[in-house]
């Protein structure tokens, strides 16, 4: 007998349809994956089976939990079930664990809050015994820890600790590694793994990764708009793809794109022996602050025509180096300079070589002013310039802009709230290119981008790659996106870069051993012979 | 948790000398001299010199803030112009008023607000939370002597259960004293309580919303475990603020309730010895007044740390 079975679910909250008739199973010990772009019902999925769905919500359908159908139970009974024969974990470790409580407490209250009888030793005992399970052993991280003095990695297998420490039939994770660097990730995959062998538990996993859970999950579900569109046995759904929808994810995962040849090398950017220090807090009155050193002694040049990668984990000091490398801070050592100038000039940014660069965040949906329309969003930098376009020049300059991003003028006049993830990201490049920038920094620009939507923007880099010879930094913790849209890369370790040279040879041959441990920890998708239809 | 301590006691005493520098400057660059001043425009020259001797106005400046900052540290704030009594009883008198009056009122409006906040905020939308917070409209809408009033008319003049003003003293003994204070305290607290309990609401309402909050769900907690386990605790630190700037205000913001009870509170006498221009009194005041925002302020950063442990480790 299946230990979940969800037949015919259909959800909508306030009239509006979420899932339609989803049919799915797992069996004790099995590994089933749900995947499937943002807003194809996945999470709610996850969440309808906890019964944990916002207000509003309607359901129709069955959720058997071995043999009780968890859609007829009342509240209190819920509450029996949840924590105890289903654990859940949640994409967010930063924020899923109370700031307020020790991790030993929140670990305990799962035991606790299920058996009142237990005392609270022994509660706290059973607690330190999933933490060590977990890979957090009591001599390095005792109970009486705060979630802030833990890594996001470690909060993680707090978390995991939470959810399993009644050992549960069901394991349900909600995107449990896309918030982690991919070593982290590794680990935290491997551990659900072993946990659910040993405790023959069934694992739900919930990503928008293929490539995560391909190696991994017994089965795996393809979810769009609210729908089940294909489920299978893992290597025979990847070796015989039927639907098209799962094609394309599955192209879209391990999109490539052809970058024109570079021009010859004439240096643009040059970096010399850059120090970035913070100070740190004073831990005594009269004592000197410590400093921590972000970046340490880094050096690299960006030729004109050059698409340069940044690779790191996160904390390796990518950002505290993209922002001076922006003059938006003054180092504390080394030089930094634009076509010779410096791009940092006393204590502000140098204006005439900041006009020459532009930036592309990574969030689509914060970093826009929302009350401005697209032209006046797009048309920010002419601050930057001397005498910007006026009337006109400046309409032809903004249809220019948007036109090189696959948008129309007509959008011009349009709010940026009526634009999706993906067009938000091509008017963010169209603010960057509109005053034709000597160089332009992507910052995990596409980094919170659906798979099919990351595709779509790498084409569009290649195309303008070709149409306005782009130079740029191209900085994500991403190794695939950064292999297929880099001619050369740099690999970051604690702000000293370890490794450089031309991307196929850094990804076909690694020499430092941490860029062999990052390319290893990396998830790719297995490459099957596709059956021929 | 004890070096945090001992930075906040640290600028807790750099506030309190940088407020009495201001303090006396203040009255120092105030028009005329504070003797004439005091006196007004029709003072005698003979009058004039007099006080000048007395207020040390002859001696150079820095001599005087040292001497005036010496005193208050010794207890001596000098001998009021106006009534001729030391400063220190007028002050020490009042105090045993408005202190604890305004401490009663901040626990009835912390006893009010906690509850209705509460109750608003797990109930979201829903009945219970539109009466509340239709109330606590009210509350912050109607100005506090207009309770005060009401009050009266119904307690005291209808029902006879308290005396509609005054104070007996608190030798009549610990009931008797409270008893008198009790209507004050109500009318003072009522607004308070209208506004901390929206505080409260809208902080419990941005903590429901947290993750951690569906993480304690998925544990297998009733809502309500959740609410009272993860919630409150996370909710407090905006509570505890308004909380720390409430108590300053009922300290010596009270001076119309004062009025309308006929009490003898810090308030009345701010009032009245600006009206007469003792500065002398009107400068030991402010300095008291400032002292206690200053510690309390002091005694809010405490309870932060105490309810947040990221506070403690920040060092």
């Amino acid at each position: 007998m299946n230990l979940l079975e969800i037949t015919n679910l259909s959800l909508s909250i306030h009239a509006l349809k979420i899932l339609r008739d989803v049919t799915l199973s797992v069996a004790p010990g099995e590994i089933v994956a749900v995947t499937g772009e943002s807003g194809s019902g996945k999470s709610l999925t996850a969440l309808a089976t906890m019964q944990l769905l916002p207000k509003g919500a309607e359901l129709s359908g069955h959720i058997m939990l071995g043999d009780q159908d968890l859609t007829e139970l009342t509240e209190a009974q819920l509450c029996e079930i949840r924590g105890n024969d289903v654990g859940m974990v949640f994409q967010e470790p930063m924020t899923a664990l109370n700031p307020v409580q020790t991790i030993g407490a929140q670990v305990a209250e799962t035991i606790r809050v299920h058996h009142r009888d237990v005392s609270r030793q022994e509660a706290e005992a059973r607690a330190a015994e999933t933490l060590a399970r977990v890979g957090l052993p009591q001599d390095r991280f005792p109970l009486s820890r705060y979630p802030h003095e833990l890594s996001g990695g470690q909060r993680q297998r707090v978390v995991i600790a939470m959810a399993i420490a009644l050992r549960p039939r069901l394991l349900i994770a909600d995107e449990p590694t896309t918030a982690l660097d991919v070593t982290t990730q590794a680990q935290i995959l491997a551990l659900l793994k072993k946990l659910a062998q040993e405790d023959g538990m069934g694992l739900l996993m919930i990503t928008h990764d293929l490539a995560v859970v391909a190696d991994m999950a017994d089965r795996i579900i393809v979810m769009r708009h609210g729908e089940v569109v294909e489920q299978g046995e893992t290597r025979s759904l990847l070796q015989n793809m039927r639907h098209p929808y799962t094609k394309m994810l599955f192209e879209a995962s391990g999109h490539r794109v052809s970058l024109p040849e570079p021009p010859p090398p004439q240096p643009l950017l040059e970096v010399r022996n850059v120090i970035r220090d913070y100070r740190l807090p004073r831990t005594s009155l009269f004592g000197h602050p410590g400093h921590f050193r972000a970046v340490n002694d880094v050096s690299f040049t960006i030729q004109r025509g050059e698409r340069l990668g940044l690779v790191g984990e996160s904390g390796c000091g990518k950002s505290t180096l993209t922002r001076a490398l922006l003059g938006l801070e003054q180092v504390q050592g080394g030089s930094i300079t634009l076509n010779g100038a410096p791009v940092f000039s006393g204590t502000r940014p140098n204006l005439d070589v900041r006009r020459q660069m532009q930036v592309v965040f990574q969030d689509p949906f914060g970093s826009f002013n929302p009350r401005h329309r697209v032209d006046r969003l797009i048309t920010e930098p002419f601050h930057l310039l001397h005498d910007p376009p006026q009337g006109a020049d400046r309409t032809r300059a903004i249809d220019e802009a948007l036109t090189a991003v696959g948008l129309t003028h007509k959008d011009a006049s349009k709010y940026i709230h009526e634009f999706s993830g993906g067009q938000r990201q091509r008017i963010a490049i169209a603010r960057a290119l509109i005053i034709r920038p000597e160089l332009i920094l992507f910052d995990e620009a596409v980094s919170a981008l659906d798979v099919s939507v990351r595709a779509q923007i790498l084409d569009l880099l290649a195309d303008l790659c070709g149409a306005y010879d782009l130079t740029y930094l191209f900085i994500s913790h991403d190794l695939s996106v950064v292999r297929t849209v880099t001619d050369r890369v740099l690999v970051m370790k604690s702000g000293e870069i370890v490794e450089q040279g031309q991307t196929e040879d850094v990804f076909e041959r690694p020499a430092h051993t941490y860029t062999q441990s990052l390319i290893a920890a990396a998830p790719v998708l297995p490459q099957f012979e596709q059956a021929r239809a | 948790m004890l070096r945090y301590t001992i930075k906040r006691l640290i600028s807790l005493f750099i506030s309190l000398a940088v407020a009495s520098i201001v303090i006396f400057a203040v009255i120092e660059i105030a028009p005329g001299d504070p003797a004439s001043f005091m006196l007004g425009m029709n003072a005698q020259p003979e009058t004039l010199a007099a006080l000048r001797a007395e207020l040390g106005l002859d001696v150079p400046k820095v001599q005087r803030y040292l001497t005036w900052v010496g005193g208050m540290l010794s207890g001596d704030f000098g001998t009021s112009y106006t009534y001729r009594t030391p400063v220190m009883d007028m002050i020490s008198d009042r105090l045993w008023v408005s202190l604890p009056l305004a401490l009663y009122a901040l626990v009835l409006s912390t006893a009010l607000a906690f509850p209705a906040g509460i109750y608003a905020a797990s109930r979201r939308g829903q009945a219970g939370d539109i009466g509340v917070m239709g109330a606590t409209q009210l509350g912050v809408a109607v100005p506090n002597f207009w309770f005060a009033m009401m009050l009266v008319l119904i307690f005291a003049i209808n029902l006879r259960w308290f005396a509609a003003g005054g104070f007996v003293g608190w030798d009549k003994g610990l009931w008797a004293g409270l008893h008198a204070l009790t209507l004050p305290a109500i009318a003072l607290a009522l607004p308070q309580a209208a506004i901390l309990a929206r505080v409260m609401r809208s902080s419990l309402l941005d903590v429901l919303g947290e993750d951690f909050m569906r993480t304690a769900r998925a544990k297998g907690l009733t809502a309500r475990q959740a609410l009272w386990r993860h919630g409150l605790r996370n909710a407090l630190i905006p509570v505890l603020t308004i909380i720390g700037l409430q108590f300053s205000f009922l300290l010596a913001g009270s001076i119309i309730i004062e009025q309308v009870f006929y009490l003898p509170g810090l308030g009345r006498l701010v009032f009245q010895s600006i009206s007469a221009r003792d500065l002398i009194v009107v400068e030991s005041v402010v300095m008291l007044l400032v002292f206690s925002v200053i510690t309390v302020n002091f005694l809010v950063d405490l309870a932060y740390a105490a309810v947040d442990p990221r506070l403690r480790s920040r060092t």
